[in-house]
């Protein structure tokens, strides 16, 4: 099944937000060159040639992969060659993955609430069962030598 | 084992690696784009890195400490060749330099982590990691700007055909390479040229890039022995400013 096919409610992350048309000028002129109103408004493309990569790390052999962060490039090669310096210039690494942005899915921003109730689920922690305690007062009132 | 013969050799790998450390630092604040421009500086940081670690051999061999070889030295004392000098130009010429270079140097490290010399072999065993990263960087941006488009294949093209006398300087050869080759020091300049022009040749091939013939006339060579480019004063100026002005306290 192609993206089409996808519930209205999951989408790309890529398209998950827009550029406030709300631009302040800035003491830096490096920041006025850059022309954000006019990129705000869609008619300049910033790196319209280039598309993000998510970057996923990995400390140790058999660790599980750990989201890091993006990166700009035109082709996973590149992608990777980037990532390193990026993401693994410092401390321990194994690997890094990259993916295309536009191949991560995601839950809308209003469908928040599904997870809501979720941290009031104790009983699915595994420290919410305090057996031990159970067996204690059983033994106790039983008085059942261990 | 002959000395001499092994601090001329240490002497040019270290100058090699300050020098272009330095060039390519250049790029820093200026790079194409951020993620490239924090690449590259982190290379430029690895080779100064390395320039320190030779030069810290040197010292054990009884030359001056690693800063005073570093930024007190006069320029007919470098033997670095004339390629590392030159100007980092645009982006083009950086990238086939620097995969150029870093291509000879990967399999130089890689050579000597055979070295009879103990102290050497190991550095090359500790650092060779980072080079083949510096090389995959290096094979990746000449393959995509190769067969990019059209002006980047052009730029990339004359940008190696103006690198190309320079780079076989790298390889100038010195008055101990038969002893460096009978003390199992070092397989010697004329080995590493041929194994690096099977190396690139596969990758130029592979980016749609003619190697450029030229006459042996034509290499530049004079780096190793002494003879260095006009670009080569300026860099030596601007890198030892801070410590020509602070004589006494200066650190690096």
């Amino acid at each position: 099944m192609g993206a089409s096919g996808i519930n209205k409610s999951f989408r790309k992350i890529s398209g998950s937000f827009s550029i406030k048309t709300n631009i302040m000028s800035s003491l830096d002129p490096r920041v006025n060159r850059l022309d954000l109103k006019k990129i705000a408004d869609g008619e300049i493309q910033t790196n319209s040639h280039l598309i993000t990569w998510e970057v996923f790390h990995q400390e140790k052999r058999g660790k599980q992969v750990e989201h890091c962060g993006i990166v700009h490039a035109s082709t996973p090669e590149m992608a990777l060659i980037l990532a390193k310096e990026q993401y693994a210039r410092r401390g321990k690494t194994t690997n890094l993955w990259v993916a295309k942005t536009s191949d991560v899915y995601t839950f809308g921003t209003e469908d928040e609430d599904i997870f809501e109730t979720t941290p009031e689920k104790t009983f699915r922690e595994p420290a919410f069962y305090k057996v031990r305690d159970r067996i204690e007062k059983f033994q106790n009132k039983n008085k059942v030598n261990v | 084992m002959n000395t001499l013969a092994l601090k001329d050799l240490l002497f040019k790998m270290a100058d090699d690696a300050l020098i272009i450390g330095h060039r390519n630092s250049e790029w820093t604040g200026i790079g194409p784009m951020l993620e490239e421009d924090l690449a590259f500086s982190s290379m430029s940081q690895d080779k100064i890195g390395h320039a320190q670690a030779l030069y810290n051999l040197l010292h054990d061999l009884g030359e001056a400490d690693a800063d005073t070889l570093a930024f007190k030295r006069e320029e007919k004392n470098f033997k670095c060749c004339q390629f590392v000098e030159l100007p980092i130009g645009e982006y083009d010429f950086s990238i086939v330099r620097q995969f150029l270079f870093d291509t000879a140097e990967l399999i130089r490290y890689d050579m000597l982590t055979q070295s009879s010399y103990q102290p050497l072999s190991l550095l090359a065993k500790k650092v060779k990691g980072e080079i083949k990263y510096h090389v995959m960087h290096g094979d990746t941006f000449v393959k995509q700007l190769g067969k990019g488009t059209e002006e980047s294949h052009a730029r990339m093209q004359s940008a190696l055909n103006y690198a190309w006398p320079y780079a076989l300087g790298i390889f100038e050869k010195s008055e101990y390479e038969t002893s460096l080759l009978s003390e199992n020091i070092f397989i010697g300049e004329e080995e590493l040229k041929k194994r690096w022009l099977e190396k690139i040749s596969l990758v130029l091939e592979s980016a749609n890039l003619i190697i450029p013939s030229i006459d042996d006339a034509k290499v530049v060579y004079g780096g190793r022995k002494g003879f260095h480019s006009e670009f080569l004063s300026p860099l030596l100026d601007e890198m030892c400013e801070v410590t020509r002005s602070d004589e006494a306290t200066a650190e690096w």
